[in-house]
């Protein structure tokens, strides 16, 4: 399970990822002036997933406001803002929708630091909502991380419970690098396993939707070992860390789930040393499977832990097609294929 | 209308070729003094008739005529022909260098000398540049030490970017002057962004966004132009149209048959076309422009009509897509003779000082030249040492590139 990182007289309440992400976006605003949010229905509105409701009243236009839709624009604005000595968090309505933006992120904000050699830094967080399970079909359900990592200069993070949405958003904020965060929509209101003909459990009743009030961080490069274990290793983020969870559950397989956080820097001790103690490796993600980050975890653990492994290295990810909307339970990695996956690296 | 039953698609073609000359009717030019200098407060829907005419000063004697002549101190004029001869005499050594392979790649900005110079003059210290790769006027009127400049050119030991940049995007903060980007246009909305922050956080200091006539076609020029005008940006948004893109002609980027001002009238944005040869009247309408973002009456959009005199970059050969004399016969001329010619007429300037001025920056770029030289080159192999390329990727050095950087220096 996560460990926990703040002091422990913080007052805490039960709050939904939305909750801790608004959360993590009213505590910058107040601590830091040169934190300003903006992006698509980020203002009055609050956004089209509440995550910003509330703040432009609180801290006013000039700190929160709508923006026009050009993902370009917005990404490219922030990129000037942050040469000024401003800290923009900025939102993509959806991760789906990030493409008109690529030239600023990859070419700009990766680069800027590098090429002017810290004259001029982009200390951006670029907010995208990702990730299936919804219905969303093809342009509300991808999960384009892959895009991101072989960027240099660019960190890339995606939290799977309130608590850590809270603490790595803060932690994404005030770091100098550009920083991709990437929210998966799936698990706003509440986890998911992949049992979608099950009701949504509400963050409510799970330990990880008791967040803090107050400022407190979850380090970047850091994984966390959501659950411990001794048959195998599995690596993951986002919706799949309970996806994973249900799987090992249901196969009474002991797999170690990590749940990386920082897909890219890494925090790669600690694939090595779950890896190396259990011998056996499952990757999985949502997103497709060729060129995937997968393909870049198994590598990485090949390289590492080559004469610890005792199977081959399996890989449970998205098909290598555009997400569907009737298919969506055939395409979406459930704990079924997770599980068949967790048997096959148990064989030999 | 005649009625034809197949359909033909149109691609524009500039008139002058190689062999055959340039009919430049096209450009619409209005005489010296003839446009009209609205207040600073003018609603941007009334520059309508300024967006399809052209701002001009300098009259073919040299006299500072109508509206827009900036009753500009000659001491100031004087430095920016100063800073134009500097800017030319630095580009014509540069180019040597290039040819005798001292450094890989240079772009010069011959014949837009005008427009850079005033329009940093116009600025104030504290107000950020985000140009092009071709706005070295605006470091030659800063006084940038040019050692620094020539070190970035040869990628030294010296250069203050590491060796990490192509020469010429060069990075210089602390005179205004953003980090330079090979990818066009980005840079346009950045100093939307720029002014934005300066509003938010209610400072005094505006930004100056920087794009050619070819990169105007890229999409982050539209979204810098609605940005300035849904958030009434403090930001002056400069277009150069030199007629050229590489090898195509400005009417390939949209300017056929209407301008490139307009489209900041479009876009509810005060907008004016210049001449970008008269450096009287690039000083004026710059002016005009830094009064409008410094008073927060929003942005100003200027066309600065020029030409681009030399080849696109040392790797470009124009003789192969326009006429070899096409700038001779550019009917703005060239910056230098006619500021010059109005200085002289105004007795701020004589032939003797031109000269003398000329041979004294041409020793002051050698001299620097040299200097930049004894710490190496590209050439020469002396460089940034190879481990620095790890550096500044991101704020502090990861595992992965310190393992990176540690098998480079074990292989």
């Amino acid at each position: 399970m996560t460990m926990k990182q703040h002091s422990k007289n913080m007052p805490v309440r039960s709050m939904t990822m939305i909750q801790a992400l608004r959360s993590a976006m009213d505590i910058m605003l107040e601590r830091d002036s040169n934190v300003v949010v903006f992006g698509q229905d980020v203002g009055y509105f609050g956004g089209v997933f509440r995550c910003t409701e509330g703040l432009q009243a609180k801290y006013g236009t000039s700190r929160v406001f709508d923006a026009p839709i050009s993902e370009g624009g917005i990404v490219g604005a922030a990129v000037g803002m942050g040469a000024y000595g401003l800290r923009p968090v900025v939102e993509i309505q959806f991760a789906d929708y990030f493409y008109p933006a690529s030239d600023q992120i990859v070419s700009e904000a990766a680069r800027l630091r590098y090429r002017s050699v810290g004259e001029f830094i982009a200390p951006l967080t670029i907010r995208m909502p990702c990730g299936g399970g919804i219905y969303g079909g093809q342009t509300h359900s991808q999960s384009p991380e892959a895009l991101f990592t072989h960027v240099s200069g660019l960190r890339t993070v995606m939290p799977s419970n309130p608590y850590d949405a809270k603490g790595l958003l803060i932690a994404s904020i005030e770091c100098d690098d550009p920083v991709i965060f990437l929210e998966p929509k799936r698990l706003y209101n509440g986890p998911f396993d992949g049992h979608h003909e099950n009701p949504v459990v509400p963050w409510s009743k799970h330990p990880l939707g008791e967040v803090p009030e107050g400022y407190y961080t979850v380090p970047l490069e850091s994984a966390a070992v959501f659950r411990p274990g001794a048959a195998l290793t599995v690596i993951t983020y986002g919706t799949m860390v309970f996806v994973c969870e249900a799987a090992a559950r249901e196969t009474g397989i002991d797999a170690e789930i990590i749940d990386l956080r920082s897909i890219w820097p890494l925090d790669l001790h600690t694939i090595v040393e779950s890896v190396k103690k259990t011998g056996r490796c499952v990757v999985v993600h949502e997103a497709t499977r060729t060129s995937g980050f997968g393909a870049e975890l198994v590598a990485l653990v090949q390289e590492h832990c080559f004469y610890h492994l005792e199977s081959p290295i399996q890989r449970v990810a998205g098909w290598d097609t555009p997400y569907p909307h009737a298919q969506e339970w055939n395409y979406f990695p459930g704990p079924a294929r997770v599980g068949a996956a967790f048997k096959r690296a148990l064989e030999d | 209308m005649r009625h034809t039953s197949h359909l033909r698609l149109h691609v524009p073609e500039p008139s002058g070729r190689p062999g055959r000359e340039t009919d430049f009717s096209y450009l619409h030019l209005s005489p010296a003094g003839e446009v009209r200098r609205p207040p600073v407060d003018v609603l941007p829907v009334d520059t309508s008739d300024l967006a399809y005419s052209l701002i001009r000063v300098l009259d073919d004697q040299g006299r500072a005529l109508g509206p827009w002549a900036p009753k500009a101190d000659p001491e100031l004029l004087r430095k920016g022909l100063r800073a134009m001869l500097k800017t030319r005499i630095f580009d014509a050594r540069m180019l040597i260098a290039q040819r005798q392979k001292k450094m890989s790649f240079y772009m010069q900005c011959l014949g837009e000398e005008a427009i850079g110079t005033a329009h940093g003059l116009a600025l104030s210290d504290g107000d950020m540049c985000f140009p092009s790769y071709r706005q070295q006027g605006l470091l030659m009127v800063r006084d940038v030490p040019l050692v620094d400049l020539i070190c970035q050119l040869l990628s030294n030991e010296r250069d203050p970017l590491k060796g990490r940049q192509l020469p010429v995007l060069y990075s210089v903060r602390k005179a205004g002057f953003f980090s330079v980007s090979g990818n066009l246009a980005t840079q346009f909305i950045q100093a939307v962004g720029w002014g934005m922050a300066s509003a938010i956080k209610g400072d005094t200091r505006i930004a100056s966004g920087w794009i050619g006539d070819g990169a105007t076609a890229e999409s982050d020029f539209h979204t810098a132009l609605t940005f300035a005008h849904v958030y009434r940006a403090p930001v002056i948004l400069n277009v150069v149209n030199n007629q050229w893109a590489i090898s195509t002609f400005q009417a390939l980027a949209g300017g056929e048959s209407t301008t490139f001002a307009a489209r900041g009238v479009g876009c509810g944005i005060a907008s004016l076309r210049v001449d970008g040869n008269d450096f009287l009247a690039v000083y004026a309408a710059s002016q005009w422009a830094i009064e409008r973002a410094r008073n927060n009456l929003g942005p100003t959009l200027i066309e600065w009509v020029t030409y681009r005199g030399g080849p696109h970059s040392t790797s470009d050969d124009p003789s192969k897509y326009r006429p070899a004399d096409d700038w001779e016969k550019f009917p703005l001329g060239d910056p230098i003779p006619r500021l010059k010619q109005h200085l002289i007429a105004i007795g701020a300037w004589s032939e003797e000082e031109h000269e003398e001025t000329r041979k004294q920056l041409e020793a002051e770029i050698i001299a620097a030249q040299k200097e930049a030289e004894r710490y190496g080159s590209l050439a020469t192999g002396h460089t940034f040492s190879a481990a620095m390329m790890f550096e500044d990727v991101y704020k502090g050095v990861p595992e992965h590139l310190r393992v990176q950087r540690r098998q480079l220096l074990e292989e």
